[in-house]
């Protein structure tokens, strides 16, 4: 018998678990040619902010072993674009479109949130609490417990449909971050963002980036992330979307096992554009092979 | 939904010190364009992570050839593989060079070669090729290119054969007059003194460039390069693009 792979964020089915991470899907048009978009669990699309945002110098990308430091700076089309451009194709699919959102401060989140919230065609949205505008108080919202809660709570009150939070690993206590979204009503948190990171060319003593630092994903991460998730699931009650460095339906399994519902993939998109669709396939032959009926049942379910 | 395939690795041959022909077999027939690429990974490992882009130097039906230099991990790894190898590759990929309708002009400059050579095979005896190298030992694939080309003209920084000079100074003096259409790949220091000799012109030339690239697919913005329409895509919207529109 096929087990069931549906799993839920709030009063939103998804047919699987398997989502795409921000910022390695493009807008999901990229992907098209490779894979069968029909088929996944859900879509998040690239960081959107209310203007189009021109991004970091290049270099923008630099490899480290079983990894990569990314300074893309949040480079994106803007709102009106997307919503002009991009989602009408997105809508033609069959599939969960998740946008994830940031703003210059904490108006420009408020106003992107309402923006979504109004959107046909956004069915969740998810909040990047890495604001990247230095000069904001608000550039702390994502290592910053006060400011993590006001902010959630203010953008919770423009937002009926599922609201996600992506949380920053650069903090002391993740959990406690996490706690603090599901206190303040978001539906779902999403972790691991990057791990802040630098590479340095000895010979210039400048940063092999156009920026000093970037952030590292891939497998180098993955077991940082899985312990992040494991802690997270310890204290909240709401759905996690566990990520950093799957690459195989292993590995996304170890993310669930952990005590993620949701699994996304990023960094392994660019090295088979088919990889979502092989961790799907993946799963499904784990659960039979366990005799697991359905994938609500393996969640959480870490032995000590 | 085919562009993402494995081939297998017929040759591998070593033509210099670090200068490396590749030649591969997919299942499949390939229709690239001169100026495209595609992505190779040896797979199965995570170090390095990702795959390398290379222009396309050749093609064949299902059969593919790359010409590369070792430049860091990814290419010394690549070098490495054997006949009968399985290797994944994504491509073509990008927008190669728009056809010429009559004669053009190429501006290879070093391995900047692998990116015009099927260019050049594509639209036999009608190019002027300038051909640049720092010394005799660094000529790849003489008697082809003599053969291919309309002209062909080899520059030598040390001036062991062909002009002594750079390909730029070379191209100055013997190619801008004929006002053909230019196609060029080489170094950025090329590209740039090119931008510097067509600055007056009105010839179309035609670039391709070069940057570190991940999907490949224009999904992570990672290979931008700056224009005068903002940051464009390498992979997507080049590799080649109009000279005078980008920001060099």
């Amino acid at each position: 018998m096929k087990p069931k792979l549906e799993v839920k964020l709030g009063n939103l089915t998804f047919k699987n678990p398997v989502l795409t991470a921000s910022g390695t899907f493009g807008y999901g048009l990229e992907y098209s040619p490779f894979i069968d978009l029909n088929l996944l669990g859900g879509i998040v699309v690239k960081g959107l902010s209310l203007n189009p945002k021109q991004g970091n110098p290049t270099p923008r990308i630099y490899e480290t072993p079983c990894g990569m430091i990314n300074s893309i700076g949040l480079q994106n089309i803007g709102y009106e674009a997307f919503a002009r451009e991009k989602l009408p194709f997105l809508r033609r699919f069959n599939t969960n479109i998740i946008v994830n959102f940031f703003g210059e401060n904490l108006d420009e989140y408020l106003e992107m949130a309402t923006r979504l919230e109004q959107t046909d065609g956004v069915h969740a949205l998810e909040m990047n609490v890495s604001c990247p505008n230095k000069k904001s108080e608000w550039r702390r919202m994502g290592i910053n417990p006060q400011l993590l809660r006001e902010a959630v709570k203010e953008v919770r009150k423009q937002v009926r449909k599922p609201l996600i939070v992506k949380l920053s690993p650069q903090v002391t206590d993740i959990a406690e971050m996490a706690k603090i979204c599901e206190e303040e009503g978001a539906d779902a948190v999403s972790l691991i963002n990057t791990i802040p990171a630098m590479v340095i060319d000895i010979k210039t003593r400048r940063s092999f980036l156009g920026t000093p630092t970037g952030g590292l994903s891939g497998p180098a991460i993955r077991p940082v992330a899985v312990r992040a998730v494991w802690e997270v699931a310890g204290v909240v009650k709401i759905p996690i979307v566990g990520m950093g460095g799957i690459m195989t339906a292993e590995d996304a399994l170890q993310f669930i096992i952990a005590g993620a519902t949701f699994v996304a993939v990023g960094t392994a998109n660019f090295i088979n554009p088919r990889a979502t669709i092989e961790l799907i396939e993946g799963i499904e032959k784990f659960l039979v092979a366990e005799e697991i009926r359905d994938i609500n049942e393996l969640i959480g379910t870490f032995r000590q | 939904m085919n562009k993402f395939t494995e081939a297998k690795v017929i040759s591998n041959e070593k033509l210099k010190e670090d200068i490396f022909l590749i030649s591969i077999e997919t299942a499949f027939a390939q229709q690239p364009k001169p100026g495209q690429f595609y992505i190779l990974r040896t797979n199965e490992r995570f170090d390095p992570l990702l795959g390398r882009p290379f222009s396309i130097f050749d093609a064949e039906e299902n059969k593919l050839k790359f010409l590369y230099r070792i430049k860091g991990k990814g290419t010394s790894l690549i070098s490495k593989l054997k006949e009968n190898a399985q290797i994944s590759i994504t491509g073509p990929l990008g927008r190669g060079y728009p056809s010429p309708e009559g004669d053009f002009i190429v501006i290879a400059g070093g391995i900047g070669l692998a990116s015009v050579y099927y260019l050049l095979r594509k639209f036999p005896q009608r190019a002027y090729l300038f051909y640049g190298v720092r010394n005799r030992e660094e000529v790849l694939f003489y008697e082809s290119l003599r053969d291919l080309s309309k002209e062909l003209c080899v520059a030598t920084e040390c001036g062991s054969v062909g002009y002594q000079g750079l390909v730029t100074e070379v191209f100055k003096e013997r190619g801008l007059r004929l006002n053909l259409p230019i196609y060029a790949c080489g170094p950025m220091v090329m590209i740039k003194e090119l931008d510097k000799i067509i600055e007056e012109r009105e010839n179309k030339c035609f670039v391709a460039v070069e940057e570190r690239m991940a999907c490949g697919i224009g999904a992570c913005l990672g290979c931008v390069i700056e224009t005068k329409n903002g940051m464009q895509r390498v992979c997507t919207e080049g590799p080649v693009f109009e000279l005078r529109e980008l920001k060099l």
